[in-house]
Protein backbone atom coordinates (compact mmCIF):
# COMPACT_ATOMS: atom_id res chain seq x y z
CA UNK A 1 0.00 0.00 0.00
CA UNK A 2 1.29 3.35 -0.79
CA UNK A 3 2.32 5.74 1.92
CA UNK A 4 -1.13 7.81 2.60
CA UNK A 5 0.93 11.32 1.93
CA UNK A 6 2.15 9.80 -1.03
CA UNK A 7 -1.14 8.97 -2.30
CA UNK A 8 -2.14 12.31 -1.11
CA UNK A 9 0.66 14.08 -3.58
CA UNK A 10 -0.30 12.04 -6.67
CA UNK A 11 -3.71 13.91 -6.63
CA UNK A 12 -2.13 17.02 -6.14
CA UNK A 13 0.47 17.31 -9.14
CA UNK A 14 -1.36 18.09 -12.23
CA UNK A 15 -0.65 15.85 -14.95
CA UNK A 16 2.62 16.49 -17.45
CA UNK A 17 4.21 18.55 -15.37
CA UNK A 18 8.27 18.70 -14.78
CA UNK A 19 8.42 17.39 -11.41
CA UNK A 20 11.64 17.93 -8.64
CA UNK A 21 11.65 15.40 -6.15
CA UNK A 22 14.03 16.40 -3.32
CA UNK A 23 15.42 13.40 -1.00
CA UNK A 24 13.13 10.92 -3.22
CA UNK A 25 13.94 7.52 -1.52
CA UNK A 26 13.49 4.57 -3.56
CA UNK A 27 11.82 6.63 -6.54
CA UNK A 28 8.35 5.14 -5.33
CA UNK A 29 6.75 8.73 -5.79
CA UNK A 30 8.35 9.81 -8.96
CA UNK A 31 7.66 6.23 -10.70
CA UNK A 32 4.32 6.63 -9.95
CA UNK A 33 4.46 10.88 -11.06
CA UNK A 34 5.87 9.53 -14.36
CA UNK A 35 3.91 6.47 -15.20
CA UNK A 36 0.72 7.41 -14.26
CA UNK A 37 0.80 11.35 -14.71
CA UNK A 38 2.91 11.52 -17.49
CA UNK A 39 5.45 13.86 -15.65
CA UNK A 40 8.97 14.28 -16.29
CA UNK A 41 11.24 14.81 -13.30
CA UNK A 42 14.75 13.71 -11.51
CA UNK A 43 14.80 12.55 -7.89
CA UNK A 44 18.11 13.62 -5.80
CA UNK A 45 18.99 10.87 -2.91
CA UNK A 46 22.67 10.24 -1.60
CA UNK A 47 21.51 7.33 -0.29
CA UNK A 48 23.27 4.17 -2.33
CA UNK A 49 20.74 1.54 -1.54
CA UNK A 50 17.98 4.00 -2.65
CA UNK A 51 19.97 5.61 -5.64
CA UNK A 52 19.85 1.57 -6.19
CA UNK A 53 16.29 1.15 -6.08
CA UNK A 54 15.37 3.70 -8.06
CA UNK A 55 17.31 2.72 -11.28
CA UNK A 56 15.68 -0.76 -10.87
CA UNK A 57 12.96 1.23 -11.35
CA UNK A 58 13.89 2.80 -14.24
CA UNK A 59 13.70 6.43 -12.00
CA UNK A 60 15.62 9.47 -12.91
CA UNK A 61 17.63 10.10 -10.09
CA UNK A 62 20.97 12.28 -9.35
CA UNK A 63 23.31 11.45 -6.50
CA UNK A 64 23.45 15.32 -4.77
CA UNK A 65 23.70 15.96 -1.46
CA UNK A 66 20.74 18.41 -0.47
CA UNK A 67 22.70 19.85 2.31
CA UNK A 68 25.62 21.33 -0.48
CA UNK A 69 22.73 23.27 -2.19
CA UNK A 70 20.71 23.73 -5.84
CA UNK A 71 22.71 25.68 -7.51
CA UNK A 72 22.76 23.23 -10.35
CA UNK A 73 19.21 23.84 -10.96
CA UNK A 74 17.94 27.18 -13.00
CA UNK A 75 14.92 29.36 -11.54
CA UNK A 76 11.65 27.93 -12.42
CA UNK A 77 12.99 25.35 -14.20
CA UNK A 78 10.08 22.80 -12.38
CA UNK A 79 6.63 22.89 -12.33
CA UNK A 80 6.60 21.27 -9.06
CA UNK A 81 9.66 20.23 -6.57
CA UNK A 82 8.61 17.87 -3.96
CA UNK A 83 10.09 17.20 -0.58
CA UNK A 84 8.74 14.35 1.62
CA UNK A 85 9.95 13.74 5.09
CA UNK A 86 13.30 15.10 4.76
CA UNK A 87 13.11 18.99 5.52
CA UNK A 88 13.19 18.38 9.10
CA UNK A 89 17.04 16.90 8.62
CA UNK A 90 18.35 19.57 6.49
CA UNK A 91 21.07 22.09 8.57
CA UNK A 92 19.03 25.32 6.94
CA UNK A 93 15.39 24.18 6.34
CA UNK A 94 13.92 28.00 5.87
CA UNK A 95 16.96 28.77 2.91
CA UNK A 96 16.06 25.04 1.48
CA UNK A 97 12.48 26.46 1.46
CA UNK A 98 13.35 29.36 -0.27
CA UNK A 99 15.77 27.38 -2.81
CA UNK A 100 12.89 25.30 -3.70
CA UNK A 101 10.82 27.84 -4.68
CA UNK A 102 13.13 29.62 -6.75
CA UNK A 103 13.15 26.29 -8.69
CA UNK A 104 9.83 25.32 -9.14
CA UNK A 105 6.44 27.44 -9.66
CA UNK A 106 4.89 25.37 -6.94
CA UNK A 107 6.35 23.21 -3.60
CA UNK A 108 5.03 20.28 -1.83
CA UNK A 109 6.04 19.57 1.27
CA UNK A 110 6.09 16.86 4.01
CA UNK A 111 6.95 16.58 7.68
CA UNK A 112 6.27 14.50 10.53
CA UNK A 113 4.14 17.22 13.28
CA UNK A 114 5.99 18.10 16.31
CA UNK A 115 2.26 19.38 18.01
CA UNK A 116 0.94 15.64 17.38
CA UNK A 117 -1.12 14.76 20.50
CA UNK A 118 0.99 11.93 20.99
CA UNK A 119 4.32 13.85 21.08
CA UNK A 120 2.78 16.17 23.62
CA UNK A 121 1.42 13.52 25.88
CA UNK A 122 5.03 11.69 25.70
CA UNK A 123 6.85 15.29 26.74
CA UNK A 124 3.93 16.20 29.19
CA UNK A 125 4.21 12.78 30.92
CA UNK A 126 7.45 11.13 30.73
CA UNK A 127 9.21 14.73 30.24
CA UNK A 128 11.23 13.34 27.73
CA UNK A 129 12.09 13.90 24.08
CA UNK A 130 9.29 11.96 21.79
CA UNK A 131 10.59 8.46 20.93
CA UNK A 132 7.10 6.88 17.96
CA UNK A 133 7.10 4.94 14.98
CA UNK A 134 7.37 8.20 12.82
CA UNK A 135 10.07 9.70 15.30
CA UNK A 136 12.15 6.71 15.98
CA UNK A 137 15.11 8.21 17.41
CA UNK A 138 16.92 8.83 20.70
CA UNK A 139 17.71 12.65 20.71
CA UNK A 140 21.07 12.38 20.39
CA UNK A 141 21.67 10.27 17.38
CA UNK A 142 18.25 11.66 15.54
CA UNK A 143 18.72 13.10 11.87
CA UNK A 144 15.73 14.95 13.14
CA UNK A 145 17.69 18.15 13.76
CA UNK A 146 14.81 20.59 12.95
CA UNK A 147 11.35 19.65 13.80
CA UNK A 148 8.66 21.70 13.66
CA UNK A 149 4.60 22.08 14.35
CA UNK A 150 2.16 23.14 11.33
CA UNK A 151 1.83 26.49 13.64
CA UNK A 152 5.45 26.84 13.62
CA UNK A 153 5.57 26.01 9.65
CA UNK A 154 2.96 28.34 9.13
CA UNK A 155 4.47 30.95 11.26
CA UNK A 156 7.73 30.85 8.62
CA UNK A 157 5.62 31.01 5.54
CA UNK A 158 3.63 34.06 6.85
CA UNK A 159 7.08 35.45 7.90
CA UNK A 160 8.73 34.43 4.28
CA UNK A 161 5.20 35.62 2.25
CA UNK A 162 4.53 32.48 1.13
CA UNK A 163 1.00 31.45 0.28
CA UNK A 164 -0.30 27.88 1.32
CA UNK A 165 -2.34 26.68 -2.03
CA UNK A 166 -3.26 23.66 0.32
CA UNK A 167 -2.87 22.01 3.09
CA UNK A 168 -3.61 18.22 4.47
CA UNK A 169 -2.56 16.22 7.46
CA UNK A 170 -2.58 12.48 7.61
CA UNK A 171 -3.14 9.88 10.81
CA UNK A 172 -3.40 6.37 10.69
CA UNK A 173 -5.53 6.42 13.99
CA UNK A 174 -7.44 9.92 13.99
CA UNK A 175 -10.78 10.29 12.44
CA UNK A 176 -11.67 12.91 9.40
CA UNK A 177 -13.54 15.22 11.89
CA UNK A 178 -10.91 14.86 14.01
CA UNK A 179 -8.14 15.88 11.56
CA UNK A 180 -10.32 19.03 9.48
CA UNK A 181 -10.91 20.88 12.82
CA UNK A 182 -7.92 20.03 14.72
CA UNK A 183 -4.76 19.26 12.54
CA UNK A 184 -2.35 20.34 14.37
CA UNK A 185 -2.76 18.12 17.21
CA UNK A 186 -4.35 14.90 15.32
CA UNK A 187 -1.96 15.32 12.23
CA UNK A 188 1.01 12.77 12.43
CA UNK A 189 2.27 14.04 8.92
CA UNK A 190 2.09 17.66 7.18
CA UNK A 191 1.12 18.18 3.55
CA UNK A 192 1.55 21.78 2.08
CA UNK A 193 1.29 22.75 -1.08
CA UNK A 194 2.76 26.27 -1.17
CA UNK A 195 4.05 28.92 -3.30
CA UNK A 196 5.48 32.56 -3.19
CA UNK A 197 2.78 35.58 -2.61
CA UNK A 198 2.46 37.43 -6.19
CA UNK B 1 41.44 -19.48 -13.49
CA UNK B 2 39.54 -22.05 -15.20
CA UNK B 3 36.91 -20.72 -12.53
CA UNK B 4 36.92 -17.36 -14.24
CA UNK B 5 37.03 -18.76 -18.26
CA UNK B 6 33.81 -20.59 -17.19
CA UNK B 7 32.12 -16.79 -16.10
CA UNK B 8 33.65 -15.34 -18.94
CA UNK B 9 32.34 -15.36 -22.90
CA UNK B 10 34.96 -17.58 -23.63
CA UNK B 11 36.92 -18.11 -26.48
CA UNK B 12 36.52 -15.00 -28.93
CA UNK B 13 37.49 -14.12 -32.54
CA UNK B 14 38.89 -10.58 -34.05
CA UNK B 15 36.78 -9.80 -37.62
CA UNK B 16 37.61 -7.32 -39.82
CA UNK B 17 35.58 -5.06 -42.11
CA UNK B 18 36.89 -3.07 -45.17
CA UNK B 19 34.98 0.27 -45.81
CA UNK B 20 35.58 1.57 -49.51
CA UNK B 21 33.79 4.70 -48.75
CA UNK B 22 35.57 7.60 -48.31
CA UNK B 23 35.58 9.10 -44.87
CA UNK B 24 35.42 12.64 -43.79
CA UNK B 25 37.24 13.69 -41.07
CA UNK B 26 37.22 16.79 -38.85
CA UNK B 27 40.60 17.91 -39.46
CA UNK B 28 39.75 18.48 -43.24
CA UNK B 29 41.24 15.46 -44.38
CA UNK B 30 40.34 12.05 -45.84
CA UNK B 31 40.58 8.54 -45.75
CA UNK B 32 39.63 6.66 -48.92
CA UNK B 33 39.94 3.22 -47.69
CA UNK B 34 40.23 1.89 -43.80
CA UNK B 35 39.44 -1.38 -41.88
CA UNK B 36 38.12 -1.52 -38.73
CA UNK B 37 38.93 -5.02 -36.50
CA UNK B 38 36.03 -5.49 -33.82
CA UNK B 39 34.99 -8.14 -32.00
CA UNK B 40 30.89 -9.17 -30.89
CA UNK B 41 29.59 -11.03 -28.44
CA UNK B 42 26.34 -12.86 -27.62
CA UNK B 43 23.53 -12.51 -30.46
CA UNK B 44 21.79 -9.64 -32.43
CA UNK B 45 17.96 -10.09 -32.20
CA UNK B 46 15.85 -10.64 -35.10
CA UNK B 47 14.76 -6.90 -35.23
CA UNK B 48 18.12 -5.57 -34.22
CA UNK B 49 17.37 -3.44 -31.03
CA UNK B 50 19.56 -5.43 -28.59
CA UNK B 51 23.06 -4.19 -29.58
CA UNK B 52 25.73 -1.91 -27.49
CA UNK B 53 28.78 -0.28 -28.62
CA UNK B 54 31.44 -0.36 -26.19
CA UNK B 55 33.85 2.26 -27.15
CA UNK B 56 37.32 2.05 -25.64
CA UNK B 57 39.87 4.56 -23.69
CA UNK B 58 43.26 5.73 -24.76
CA UNK B 59 44.85 2.48 -24.57
CA UNK B 60 41.65 -0.14 -24.85
CA UNK B 61 41.39 -2.13 -28.34
CA UNK B 62 38.57 -4.37 -29.52
CA UNK B 63 39.25 -7.10 -27.44
CA UNK B 64 37.03 -6.33 -24.66
CA UNK B 65 35.65 -9.22 -23.16
CA UNK B 66 36.76 -13.28 -23.56
CA UNK B 67 39.93 -14.44 -24.19
CA UNK B 68 41.64 -15.57 -27.10
CA UNK B 69 42.95 -18.99 -26.20
CA UNK B 70 42.55 -21.87 -23.41
CA UNK B 71 46.15 -20.61 -22.50
CA UNK B 72 45.45 -16.55 -22.30
CA UNK B 73 46.32 -15.57 -18.78
CA UNK B 74 44.37 -12.05 -19.27
CA UNK B 75 40.64 -11.99 -20.81
CA UNK B 76 39.55 -8.20 -22.78
CA UNK B 77 39.70 -5.02 -20.87
CA UNK B 78 36.62 -5.14 -19.37
CA UNK B 79 35.64 -8.69 -18.88
CA UNK B 80 34.47 -7.87 -15.71
CA UNK B 81 31.38 -6.20 -17.06
CA UNK B 82 30.98 -7.79 -20.42
CA UNK B 83 29.80 -11.12 -20.79
CA UNK B 84 27.00 -14.03 -19.51
CA UNK B 85 24.94 -12.87 -16.28
CA UNK B 86 27.68 -9.88 -16.30
CA UNK B 87 25.94 -6.58 -16.21
CA UNK B 88 26.21 -6.12 -19.93
CA UNK B 89 24.89 -9.36 -20.69
CA UNK B 90 25.74 -11.37 -23.19
CA UNK B 91 22.91 -13.74 -22.46
CA UNK B 92 20.67 -10.97 -23.60
CA UNK B 93 22.57 -8.28 -26.12
CA UNK B 94 24.56 -8.21 -28.80
CA UNK B 95 27.85 -6.13 -28.01
CA UNK B 96 30.01 -4.92 -30.53
CA UNK B 97 33.61 -3.12 -29.85
CA UNK B 98 35.81 -1.99 -32.48
CA UNK B 99 39.77 -1.00 -32.52
CA UNK B 100 39.21 2.84 -33.22
CA UNK B 101 40.28 4.45 -36.32
CA UNK B 102 44.60 5.25 -35.70
CA UNK B 103 44.73 3.06 -33.17
CA UNK B 104 47.50 0.01 -33.23
CA UNK B 105 45.47 -3.58 -32.80
CA UNK B 106 44.60 -4.50 -36.68
CA UNK B 107 42.08 -1.16 -37.26
CA UNK B 108 44.17 1.14 -40.11
CA UNK B 109 46.37 3.63 -38.39
CA UNK B 110 49.44 5.06 -38.64
CA UNK B 111 51.75 1.60 -38.14
CA UNK B 112 49.32 0.54 -41.54
CA UNK B 113 50.69 0.62 -44.92
CA UNK B 114 48.97 3.51 -46.96
CA UNK B 115 47.83 2.03 -50.27
CA UNK B 116 48.98 5.05 -51.98
CA UNK B 117 52.59 5.09 -51.19
CA UNK B 118 53.14 1.17 -49.77
CA UNK B 119 54.96 2.81 -47.30
CA UNK B 120 53.52 2.32 -43.63
CA UNK B 121 51.25 5.82 -42.78
CA UNK B 122 53.74 6.62 -39.90
CA UNK B 123 53.66 11.01 -39.74
CA UNK B 124 51.09 11.30 -42.40
CA UNK B 125 48.30 9.08 -40.64
CA UNK B 126 45.42 11.88 -40.24
CA UNK B 127 44.70 13.06 -36.77
CA UNK B 128 41.07 11.59 -36.01
CA UNK B 129 38.85 13.07 -33.90
CA UNK B 130 36.04 11.57 -31.67
CA UNK B 131 34.02 12.81 -33.92
CA UNK B 132 35.65 10.90 -37.00
CA UNK B 133 35.18 7.68 -34.54
CA UNK B 134 31.29 7.93 -34.12
CA UNK B 135 31.22 8.32 -37.91
CA UNK B 136 33.20 5.06 -38.49
CA UNK B 137 31.34 3.04 -35.77
CA UNK B 138 28.23 4.62 -37.33
CA UNK B 139 29.22 2.78 -40.19
CA UNK B 140 30.60 -0.64 -38.76
CA UNK B 141 27.07 -0.75 -37.21
CA UNK B 142 25.35 -0.34 -40.11
CA UNK B 143 27.34 -2.95 -41.85
CA UNK B 144 26.29 -5.17 -39.29
CA UNK B 145 22.57 -4.49 -39.90
CA UNK B 146 22.72 -2.35 -36.80
CA UNK B 147 20.88 1.46 -36.92
CA UNK B 148 19.47 2.09 -33.37
CA UNK B 149 21.95 0.96 -30.41
CA UNK B 150 20.16 -0.13 -26.82
CA UNK B 151 22.97 1.76 -25.41
CA UNK B 152 26.97 3.46 -26.19
CA UNK B 153 28.55 2.95 -23.65
CA UNK B 154 31.94 4.26 -22.29
CA UNK B 155 34.56 4.80 -19.67
CA UNK B 156 36.92 7.89 -19.93
CA UNK B 157 37.94 8.43 -23.65
CA UNK B 158 34.99 5.61 -24.12
CA UNK B 159 32.25 8.01 -22.10
CA UNK B 160 33.12 10.96 -24.78
CA UNK B 161 32.45 8.79 -27.51
CA UNK B 162 29.29 7.86 -26.26
CA UNK B 163 28.44 11.55 -25.40
CA UNK B 164 29.47 13.28 -28.70
CA UNK B 165 27.23 9.69 -30.26
CA UNK B 166 24.35 11.22 -28.40
CA UNK B 167 24.90 14.57 -30.01
CA UNK B 168 25.76 13.72 -33.19
CA UNK B 169 23.85 10.62 -34.21
CA UNK B 170 20.67 11.40 -31.89
CA UNK B 171 18.55 9.29 -33.60
CA UNK B 172 20.63 6.32 -33.92
CA UNK B 173 20.96 5.29 -29.51
CA UNK B 174 18.64 4.82 -27.26
CA UNK B 175 21.29 5.10 -23.80
CA UNK B 176 24.36 6.86 -23.48
CA UNK B 177 26.50 5.53 -20.43
CA UNK B 178 29.48 7.54 -20.05
CA UNK B 179 31.35 6.76 -17.37
CA UNK B 180 34.43 8.48 -15.63
CA UNK B 181 34.86 10.90 -18.36
CA UNK B 182 34.57 14.86 -18.86
CA UNK B 183 33.32 17.33 -20.94
CA UNK B 184 36.20 18.58 -22.30
CA UNK B 185 39.65 18.02 -20.85
CA UNK B 186 41.04 20.80 -18.57
CA UNK B 187 44.57 22.83 -18.94
CA UNK B 188 45.80 20.26 -16.27
CA UNK B 189 44.80 16.88 -18.47
CA UNK B 190 46.14 18.51 -21.62
CA UNK B 191 49.17 19.00 -19.81
CA UNK B 192 50.03 15.87 -18.82
CA UNK B 193 49.42 14.81 -22.49
CA UNK B 194 51.75 17.13 -23.29
CA UNK B 195 54.29 16.23 -21.38
CA UNK B 196 53.73 12.27 -22.67
CA UNK B 197 54.12 13.77 -26.18
CA UNK B 198 56.97 15.42 -25.39
CA UNK B 199 58.24 12.32 -24.31
CA UNK B 200 57.81 10.46 -27.63
CA UNK B 201 58.67 13.37 -29.71
CA UNK B 202 62.00 13.90 -28.03
CA UNK B 203 63.27 10.00 -28.16
CA UNK B 204 65.98 9.99 -30.75
CA UNK B 205 64.07 6.68 -31.61
CA UNK B 206 60.86 8.16 -32.76
CA UNK B 207 62.59 9.32 -36.24
CA UNK B 208 59.69 12.08 -36.66
CA UNK B 209 57.14 9.29 -36.67
CA UNK B 210 59.01 7.39 -39.72
CA UNK B 211 60.38 4.28 -37.20
CA UNK B 212 58.81 1.36 -38.45
CA UNK B 213 61.17 0.76 -41.28
CA UNK B 214 64.31 1.27 -38.52
CA UNK B 215 65.66 -1.52 -36.37
CA UNK B 216 64.47 0.54 -33.05
CA UNK B 217 61.35 2.21 -31.90
CA UNK B 218 61.12 5.06 -29.61
CA UNK B 219 60.94 2.84 -26.67
CA UNK B 220 61.80 4.91 -24.26
CA UNK B 221 59.43 8.00 -24.98
CA UNK B 222 56.61 5.30 -24.59
CA UNK B 223 57.69 3.98 -21.60
CA UNK B 224 58.39 7.31 -19.90
CA UNK B 225 54.45 8.36 -21.20
CA UNK B 226 53.10 5.38 -20.10
CA UNK B 227 54.54 5.79 -16.30
CA UNK B 228 53.29 9.78 -16.44
CA UNK B 229 49.93 8.03 -17.39
CA UNK B 230 50.34 5.37 -15.11
CA UNK B 231 50.75 7.80 -12.15
CA UNK B 232 47.16 9.78 -13.43
CA UNK B 233 44.86 7.32 -14.06
CA UNK B 234 45.85 5.76 -9.74
CA UNK B 235 44.80 7.72 -6.50
CA UNK B 236 47.46 8.94 -4.18
CA UNK B 237 45.62 6.58 -1.58
CA UNK B 238 46.12 3.54 -3.85
CA UNK B 239 49.21 3.85 -4.45
CA UNK B 240 49.81 4.24 -1.08
CA UNK B 241 48.47 1.32 -0.12
CA UNK B 242 50.10 -0.99 -3.30
CA UNK B 243 53.88 0.31 -2.53
CA UNK B 244 54.03 2.96 0.42
CA UNK B 245 57.54 3.53 0.50
CA UNK B 246 58.74 0.23 0.18
CA UNK B 247 62.53 -0.91 -0.95
CA UNK B 248 63.40 -3.65 -3.00
CA UNK B 249 66.25 -4.25 -1.80
CA UNK B 250 65.15 -3.24 2.28
CA UNK B 251 68.18 -0.73 2.12
CA UNK B 252 68.36 2.81 0.52
CA UNK B 253 71.53 2.28 -2.34
CA UNK B 254 72.14 5.86 -3.03
CA UNK B 255 72.13 5.19 -6.43
CA UNK B 256 69.79 5.79 -9.37
CA UNK B 257 68.18 2.36 -9.41
CA UNK B 258 65.31 1.14 -9.49
CA UNK B 259 64.94 1.50 -5.25
CA UNK B 260 61.20 1.82 -4.22
CA UNK B 261 58.96 -0.78 -5.40
CA UNK B 262 56.60 2.23 -6.99
CA UNK B 263 60.11 2.91 -9.16
CA UNK B 264 59.90 -0.88 -10.63
CA UNK B 265 56.77 -1.17 -11.11
CA UNK B 266 56.01 1.88 -13.24
CA UNK B 267 59.58 0.75 -15.07
CA UNK B 268 58.00 -2.50 -16.03
CA UNK B 269 54.06 -1.00 -16.76
CA UNK B 270 55.98 1.50 -18.84
CA UNK B 271 58.31 -1.22 -20.58
CA UNK B 272 55.62 -3.49 -21.42
CA UNK B 273 53.25 -1.38 -22.82
CA UNK B 274 55.51 0.05 -25.26
CA UNK B 275 56.20 -3.03 -26.21
CA UNK B 276 52.76 -3.35 -27.29
CA UNK B 277 51.52 -0.39 -28.37
CA UNK B 278 52.11 2.47 -30.78
CA UNK B 279 54.04 4.88 -30.47
CA UNK B 280 52.39 7.14 -33.42
CA UNK B 281 48.77 6.07 -32.18
CA UNK B 282 49.76 7.23 -28.68
CA UNK B 283 50.04 10.84 -30.08
CA UNK B 284 46.99 10.76 -32.25
CA UNK B 285 44.66 9.10 -28.80
CA UNK B 286 45.99 12.07 -26.96
CA UNK B 287 45.36 14.65 -29.39
CA UNK B 288 41.59 13.20 -29.83
CA UNK B 289 41.20 13.80 -25.72
CA UNK B 290 43.05 17.24 -26.48
CA UNK B 291 40.83 18.25 -28.73
CA UNK B 292 37.30 16.82 -27.93
CA UNK B 293 35.13 19.29 -27.00
CA UNK B 294 31.61 18.94 -28.40
CA UNK B 295 30.09 22.40 -26.85
CA UNK B 296 32.51 24.24 -29.35
CA UNK B 297 30.42 23.32 -32.25
CA UNK B 298 27.47 25.24 -30.42
CA UNK B 299 28.52 28.17 -29.25
CA UNK B 300 30.76 26.96 -26.54
CA UNK B 301 28.00 26.33 -25.19
CA UNK B 302 27.59 22.34 -23.69
CA UNK B 303 23.40 22.65 -22.94
CA UNK B 304 23.13 23.50 -26.74
CA UNK B 305 24.86 20.60 -27.58
CA UNK B 306 22.95 18.39 -25.29
CA UNK B 307 19.78 19.53 -26.51
CA UNK B 308 20.48 17.65 -29.41
CA UNK B 309 20.43 14.08 -28.02
CA UNK B 310 17.50 12.57 -28.02
CA UNK B 311 18.68 9.33 -25.61
CA UNK B 312 18.60 8.81 -22.08
CA UNK B 313 21.76 8.97 -20.42
CA UNK B 314 23.30 6.99 -17.27
CA UNK B 315 26.66 8.96 -15.93
CA UNK B 316 28.53 7.39 -13.37
CA UNK B 317 31.74 8.80 -11.43
CA UNK B 318 34.54 7.49 -9.16
CA UNK B 319 35.45 9.31 -5.83
CA UNK B 320 39.20 9.18 -6.21
CA UNK B 321 39.21 9.52 -9.70
CA UNK B 322 41.31 13.21 -9.90
CA UNK B 323 41.82 12.53 -13.89
CA UNK B 324 38.67 12.90 -15.05
CA UNK B 325 37.49 13.80 -11.27
CA UNK B 326 33.13 13.47 -9.89
CA UNK B 327 32.99 17.67 -10.56
CA UNK B 328 34.17 16.95 -14.15
CA UNK B 329 30.77 14.12 -14.58
CA UNK B 330 29.19 16.68 -12.71
CA UNK B 331 29.43 19.15 -15.25
CA UNK B 332 27.68 16.57 -18.06
CA UNK B 333 25.24 16.04 -15.45
CA UNK B 334 24.10 19.65 -14.72
CA UNK B 335 24.05 20.50 -18.75
CA UNK B 336 22.02 17.66 -19.42
CA UNK B 337 19.70 18.39 -16.56
CA UNK B 338 19.84 22.19 -18.02
CA UNK B 339 19.71 20.47 -21.27
CA UNK B 340 16.21 19.00 -20.01
CA UNK B 341 17.44 15.64 -20.63
CA UNK B 342 16.60 11.97 -19.08
CA UNK B 343 19.82 11.51 -16.77
CA UNK B 344 20.73 9.60 -13.90
CA UNK B 345 23.98 9.85 -12.39
CA UNK B 346 25.67 8.38 -8.91
CA UNK B 347 29.54 9.04 -7.55
CA UNK B 348 31.22 5.14 -6.66
CA UNK B 349 33.24 5.11 -4.00
CA UNK B 350 36.21 3.22 -6.18
CA UNK B 351 39.69 3.67 -4.21
CA UNK B 352 41.89 3.12 -7.42
CA UNK B 353 41.29 6.36 -9.17
CA UNK B 354 40.67 6.81 -12.49
CA UNK B 355 41.18 2.94 -13.49
CA UNK B 356 38.22 2.47 -10.88
CA UNK B 357 36.19 2.16 -14.31
CA UNK B 358 37.72 -0.69 -15.49
CA UNK B 359 37.45 -2.92 -12.13
CA UNK B 360 34.96 -5.09 -10.23
CA UNK B 361 33.62 -2.60 -7.60
CA UNK B 362 30.26 -4.00 -6.36
CA UNK B 363 28.29 -0.96 -6.36
CA UNK B 364 29.39 -0.19 -9.95
CA UNK B 365 28.71 -3.76 -11.12
CA UNK B 366 25.25 -3.96 -9.37
CA UNK B 367 24.00 -0.41 -10.48
CA UNK B 368 25.26 -0.59 -13.68
CA UNK B 369 23.42 -4.39 -13.45
CA UNK B 370 20.51 -2.59 -13.14
CA UNK B 371 20.52 -0.20 -15.50
CA UNK B 372 21.16 -2.27 -18.50
CA UNK B 373 18.17 -4.37 -16.74
CA UNK B 374 16.17 -1.14 -17.19
CA UNK B 375 17.29 -0.81 -21.01
CA UNK B 376 15.98 -4.57 -21.44
CA UNK B 377 12.84 -3.90 -20.31
CA UNK B 378 12.45 -0.71 -22.17
CA UNK B 379 13.44 -3.01 -25.57
CA UNK B 380 10.77 -5.54 -24.66
CA UNK B 381 7.89 -3.19 -23.95
CA UNK B 382 8.39 -1.54 -27.08
CA UNK B 383 8.50 -4.35 -29.04
CA UNK B 384 5.18 -5.86 -27.35
CA UNK B 385 3.44 -2.58 -28.66
CA UNK B 386 5.00 -3.07 -31.56
CA UNK B 387 3.70 -6.59 -31.90
CA UNK B 388 0.13 -5.32 -30.81
CA UNK B 389 0.35 -2.86 -32.77
CA UNK B 390 0.76 -4.79 -35.56
CA UNK B 391 -2.11 -7.09 -35.15
CA UNK B 392 -4.08 -4.77 -34.38
CA UNK B 393 -3.50 -3.90 -37.90
CA UNK B 394 -3.88 -7.28 -39.38
CA UNK B 395 -7.36 -7.90 -37.32
CA UNK B 396 -7.91 -4.14 -39.02
CA UNK B 397 -7.13 -5.31 -42.39
CA UNK B 398 -9.06 -8.92 -42.07
CA UNK B 399 -12.80 -7.06 -40.65
CA UNK B 400 -12.56 -4.91 -43.39
CA UNK B 401 -12.07 -7.82 -46.09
Amino acid sequence: MLRPDLDLILDWVPMNTRVLDLGCGDGTLLQLLISHSNCFGYGLETSETFIQSCVEKSVPVIQQDLNRGLTNFDDASFDVVIMTQALQVLRNPHLMLEEMLRIGKEVIITFPNFGYWRNRIYLACKGRMPVSRTLPYSWYDTPNIHLCTLEDFEGLCRTRQLEILQRSVVDGHSHQVLLKWFPNLFGATALYRIRKMA
Amino acid sequence: MQSTKNESIGIVQPKTLKFDEQLQLTSGQSLAYYELVYETYGVLNCDSTNAILVCHALSGNHHAAGYYTEQDKKPGWWDAYIGPNKPIDTNQFFVVCCNNLGGCHGSTGPATINLETSMPYGPEFPVVTVKDWVQSQKRLGERLGITRWAAVIGGSLGGMQALQWSIDEPDALRHAIVIASAPKLSAQNIAFNEIARQAILSDPDFHGGCFYGEHSFPKRGLTLARMLGHVTYLSDHAMRLKFGRELRSGRLSFDYSAEFQVESYLRYQGEVFSENFDANTYLLMTKALDYFDPAAEYGDDLVSALQQATCKFLVLSFSTDWRFSPERSQEIVDALIRAKQVVSYAEIEGPQGHDSFLLKIERYRKLLKAYMDSIMREIEEESLETTSNRQAQQEGVNAEA
